[in-house]
């Protein structure tokens, strides 16, 4: 299990080969991206701070790894988030979870996603024409995380 | 006895600094408690720790309601809701 915070890009083919190598257990990787867009709310995005807490960062996704591995078959997990100023097309989040198979693998990964979306300590800040501006949390967050209740 | 107490994103920006120790003042007991009391400063504290306004509370490093004890030795951070990912 691997949880990184960190301000350098990552590469998905390498973290997709190391998770898997070596274990013949595994017969599914899911693997979710989030990128940093050029548009949000109708406003164009020049680019975009990521602040985080750390510490508390590490521990929350940690937090959240955990409560996934009781629901479903995780053999192997890498988690990577970016800090710091980023622009349109920059890779922001990489989660790649390991299986015994595709059901698993889909849901954890989905479910990290939605958790990490409403409770790792990370805050981005856009440049927009008009100045800079703190993103809003969304409503639609919130719900895509009820769901797993 | 102090705790630390740390403000991050627009609270920081607002409140200009991310982080403060502090004398735990007498009859402080709660978060809500040092939300109220950094609110008595006025101005520019009072208008981003605003009563009623949507921020989330963490008690070393954990989130927490803001009914949650505080003490000496205590981190306590102060952030809007999240919006990483």
């Amino acid at each position: 299990m691997k949880i990184s915070v960190q301000q350098e890009d990552f590469d998905l083919g390498a973290e997709v080969k190391a998770i898997a190598r070596g274990n013949p257990k595994v017969g599914a990787v899911a693997s979710f991206i989030g990128l940093v867009r050029d548009i949000n709310d109708g406003t164009t995005v020049g680019a975009m701070t990521l602040e985080h807490y750390p510490g508390m960062t590490e521990k929350a996704l940690e937090t959240i790894l955990a409560e996934a591995r009781t629901r479903w078959e995780i053999l192997d997990c890498t988690i990577i988030h970016r800090f710091g100023e980023l622009k349109p097309t920059d890779q922001i989040v990489l989660v790649v979870v390991a299986s015994g198979h595709r059901g698993d693998a889909f849901a954890a990964c989905e479910f990290l996603m939605d958790y990490l979306k409403t409770k790792a300590p990370f805050w981005k800040k856009e440049q927009t024409p008009e100045g800079g501006r703190w993103v809003e949390s969304r409503d639609s967050d919130d719900q895509a995380a009820e769901r797993w209740k | 006895m102090k705790v630390k107490v740390l403000f991050f994103a627009s609270i920081r920006e607002k409140v200009g600094t991310g982080t403060e120790e502090l004398e735990l003042p007498v009859g402080v007991a709660s978060v809500d408690g040092l939300r109220q009391h950094l609110r008595a400063r006025g101005g520019a504290w009072a208008e981003a720790l605003a009563e009623g306004k949507l921020l989330r509370s963490a008690v070393n490093q954990d989130i927490v309601p803001g009914t949650n004890p505080v003490k000496a030795g205590d981190e306590i951070a102060f952030f809007p809701p999240v919006t990483g990912g």
